[in-house]
């Protein structure tokens, strides 16, 4: 089916199908990504609306609306859900069309740092201006 | 794999046409994709105009008069004629379906017709489905139990255990539903697709079957079973109006519910 010659061309249809098991793993992703997908719902809502709450407040409004506890707790939320899953999400797409192993893996590490990064980076900037 | 483009010896070309007798009344255009391993040719699409009033009601009907009276060499395959056996599986007017049971009349213009998209072909509307056949072996599609049989009977089940079988039962192995699907075409290899997901189901849903927890463990997997994305294209094209996706669904379900 592919373009690369296979090595394994006088193996048995059945050893293909099983190749190499199964890994009894993947449940977990998929229920975080679903999970994420949930929690997203209302947070980005919640974000939406305040951001347009706060549409020509004073900078000091906002600063104030940022440092309420409860608005950085749901920052932070917001925060970590959407980029838990986005790398979940970008990850299943390079698996479904990246089919070189080594592109493969080093797409999604890269994503996956890229990620946890920006994710880093958004939630101190929520923590220094709201502590 | 990903391809945006056929390769060159897979593309189209514009095959013959075979005109119908003159003084047909009712025509109709049957545009079928034609292969032949042994020419070193490339595929072409040969045109026959099909006289409807001297052809039964069926693709199938179509296909089997132009094998008798038109052109010997147009290789399908066929038994039943009655939706039972699965084999006459193909793509027509761009969905999977069998031909014996898609009426002419339900495909406006042309009735454009060819193999199962995305397997190899052996021969014009032939797939070769021994990958599919592997994969349907590889989950095990038999009662698995430890407890003997009873020694008086057959093992007993409960009106509504058995009720949950229908839906399932019904699938003859057609593969209209596994070659719709885009995430088989791109991984094929590693998932398992909605034709044999369905047959797993079929064995866990199943009150006398023992090795639940086995087939859950063996299905747990990022591409035998993760890869499903819930496009629905299976439940869509399935010619026994069954619901694969669905049966898949509760296979991840099911996943989720034993870890707490």
């Amino acid at each position: 089916m592919s373009g690369t010659p296979h090595i394994d061309m006088l193996r048995s249809p059945l050893g293909r199908a099983r190749g190499l098991g199964s890994a009894r793993a993947g449940s977990h992703h998929w229920w975080m990504q679903r999970l994420t997908a949930i929690a997203l719902v209302p947070l980005t809502l919640w974000f939406i609306f305040s951001v347009i709450h706060l549409a020509g407040a004073t900078h000091q409004a906002v600063i104030e609306w940022l440092s309420s506890p409860l608005t950085m707790g749901l920052m932070l939320a917001l925060i970590v859900a959407t980029f838990h899953h986005l790398q979940l999400g970008v990850q299943v797409v390079i698996e479904d069309y990246v089919h070189d192993e080594r592109a493969k893996l080093t797409a999604v590490l890269v994503v996956k740092a890229l990620c946890i990064l920006l994710a880093l980076v958004c939630i101190v900037s929520v923590l220094k201006i709201g502590l | 794999m990903v391809a945006f483009n056929l390769p060159l010896n897979s593309r189209i070309g514009q095959g013959q046409t075979f005109k119908a007798p003159a003084g047909t009344k009712r025509v109709r255009d049957f545009k079928i994709y034609r292969w032949n391993p042994d020419d070193g040719k490339n595929p072409s699409t040969d045109t026959y105009e099909i006289d409807l009033d001297a052809c039964g009601p069926m693709v199938l009907d179509a296909l089997i008069k132009i094998k008798n009276e038109i052109d010997p060499t147009l290789t399908f395959r066929r038994s039943c004629r009655e939706g039972i056996c699965g084999s006459c599986a193909m793509n027509i007017d761009g969905g999977n379906t069998l031909a014996c049971l898609k009426p002419i009349e339900d495909v406006k213009g042309a009735v454009k017709i060819s193999p199962l998209p995305h397997m190899p072909v052996v021969k014009d509307l032939v797939p070769d489905l021994s990958q599919a056949y592997a994969q349907y072996s590889s989950i095990k599609p038999w009662m698995q139990a430890d407890s003997p049989a009873p020694p008086d009977g057959e093992r007993l089940q409960s009106k509504e255990e058995r009720a949950k079988l229908d839906g399932m039962w019904e699938c003859i192995l057609c593969f209209c539903c596994s070659t719709s699907c885009p995430s088989y075409w791109w991984n094929g290899d590693r998932y398992l697709g909605p034709a044999v997901l369905l047959a797993a189901y079929r064995w866990i849903a199943d009150s006398r079957d023992e090795a639940t927890g086995q087939r859950l463990d063996e299905l747990e997997d990022p591409f035998k079973l993760y890869r499903c994305h819930t496009i629905m294209n299976c439940t869509d094209t399935c010619p026994k109006g069954l619901n694969p996706a669905k049966a898949i669904g509760t296979i991840k379900q099911l996943i989720v519910e034993r870890q707490g």
